[in-house]
């Protein structure tokens, strides 16, 4: 068997390039101590730990690195960017990196993007968050129709639940106009909104 | 005196007891709430997971009307939402950024916008701990506690300057003010598996499920936070933790304005203390003897 990988045939030093101007962020001083990862609450979810990531970006690996269930299981937690004693702010590298791959159509995690889109739909739709109707979208596009339907009851019980979304004077409307523009401008710019 | 106030979207549904004891507590502080007028959601996570200029602009028109309101600050009890009203000030302090942002928005956002801090730093602002300790009425004598930030309270450290980003102390510190005794509880700043509850439960079931464990371990009556999303993972998933740990909890989980309302002697029913699905009854018990056996002291001192 042979392992090896041969990396002057998988480097792109263009993608490299694009991580650090779109995070703004000098990802070449990272020098794998580990800090980012020995603090990673959802690394034991993870294909790649952050430093490998990390890594991964300095070389230019960018299908391995966008490809990565990492990046969208990254809890946004900044423990990663707190401890990194050069300073990087990695959770910010790791939030470039989701939409980098988002642009491209890559979603290595599809129900955490379906679960994201149904909480922004109900806000495109009333201006505030609805949570019932998030999760109704949610159990309808992941077809995970049973999700928490252990926790309806005491939720219920306890009147935690509006039945009700939020009714805005203009917000709704203003906001649905910003959803608008951004699909629009995203569009016009040929990425994935 | 007034604050411009931004409750946050579960402020009325999954928080509503968080809700009404900030507005319980802030009222017996004189500090009176007034609500921006027709504000909208901040994004929370799926926004600035999907785009950040989109997340800045559903947070730029909130900024915009407290600044056009002429807001000398604004006040919101949510970390979540805090985190992304800072960041998207922050942000748009870039010509470039703010240009991005602006092009989603009716109308360019106002060029200055007023500060913004979370309900907690608004109150310590006002009243230091002797002055807050003054307006006990009951203390909390008796309870251990264990105060609970999870990541966004202080965390990215340079947009939220909070204490030290890895062992605040604020909420001891009110609390001990208020009589109650404070575990050294070094979980205090770790994620509790955040909205992930929803798409991929076993993550969050087994972060919330370290910070039970150890509160467990503590012995402590109940779990302080600050943050809707950290309370309902602790307390409406404490029996998902649970499983995935093959064990039991029973820990309540109050938000920090619930205790001060008890401390405050409010009105139990103005501080929704019967929303809490884990029940806080044992908790408010032991006060309770506390006081009696207090009462019964002194008075054996005078025979």
């Amino acid at each position: 068997m042979n392992d090896a990988v041969n990396l002057s045939r998988m480097r792109d030093p263009a993608f490299t390039e694009e991580v650090e101007a779109r995070s703004g962020q000098n990802v070449s001083t990272c020098y794998q101590c580990g800090n980012c990862t020995a603090g990673c609450p959802a690394g034991f979810v993870y294909d790649l730990q952050v430093n490998q990531i990390m890594r991964g970006v300095q070389l230019g690996l960018k299908d391995q690195v966008l490809n990565s269930r990492s990046i969208w299981m990254c809890l946004s937690c900044s423990t990663c960017s707190l401890r990194c004693p050069n300073n990087i702010e990695v959770a910010g590298v790791m939030e470039t990196l989701r939409h980098m791959a988002r642009q491209e159509g890559r979603v290595t995690v599809p129900k955490v993007e379906k679960f994201w889109w149904s909480f922004l739909d109900t806000v495109r739709t009333f201006g505030r968050t609805y949570e019932i109707g998030t999760m109704v979208l949610y159990m309808l596009r992941s077809l995970r129709v049973t999700t928490d339907v252990d926790l309806a009851p005491g939720a219920l019980a306890k009147g935690k639940l509006g039945f009700q979304p939020h009714t805005l004077p203009n917000g709704a409307e203003a906001i649905s106009r910003i959803f608008t523009r951004y699909k629009e401008r995203a569009q016009r710019e040929g990425v994935q909104p | 005196m007034n604050f411009a106030y931004y409750p946050g979207c579960s402020a009325k549904g999954s928080s509503k007891d968080y809700e009404m004891s900030t507005q319980a507590v802030c009222k017996a502080l004189d500090m009176h709430l007034v609500d921006i007028e027709d504000w909208n959601c901040c994004g929370s996570t799926p926004a600035h997971a999907v785009d950040i200029s989109l997340s800045a602009a559903l947070c730029a028109r909130n900024l915009d009307i407290a600044a056009r309101q002429k807001a000398e600050i604004l006040l919101t009890p949510c970390p979540s939402c805090l985190s992304n009203l800072k960041m998207a000030a922050k942000r748009m302090e870039k010509p470039e950024f703010r240009q991005r942002v602006n092009e989603l928005l009716d109308e360019p956002a106002a060029a200055t916008f007023p500060p913004v801090t979370s309900v907690m730093q608004g109150i310590a602002q006002q009243f230091d701990m002797q002055a807050l300790a003054a307006r006990v009425k009951k203390p909390l004598k008796g309870l251990k506690l264990a105060a609970y930030y999870g990541c966004l309270m202080s965390r990215p450290a340079e947009v939220m300057q909070f204490e030290d980003p890895e062992n605040p102390m604020l909420m001891e510190n009110m609390l001990s003010a208020c009589g109650a005794e404070m575990v050294d509880f070094p979980l205090k700043t770790a994620c509790c598996g955040a909205s992930f509850g929803i798409p991929e439960r076993p993550m969050t079931a087994i972060n919330s499920g370290r910070i039970l464990d150890l509160a467990a371990n503590l012995g402590v009556d109940a779990i302080v936070v600050a943050c809707p999303l950290c309370q309902m993972n602790l307390d409406l998933r404490q029996k998902q933790a649970a499983k995935a740990k093959e064990t039991t909890y029973n820990i309540p989980v109050l938000y920090f304005t619930q205790l001060l309302g008890l401390a405050f002697d409010l009105p139990k029913k103005e501080l929704g203390l019967n929303k809490l699905i884990v029940s806080a009854d044992s908790l408010l018990r032991k006060l309770v003897e506390e006081r009696e056996d207090a009462t019964k002291t002194t008075e054996g001192g005078r025979q």
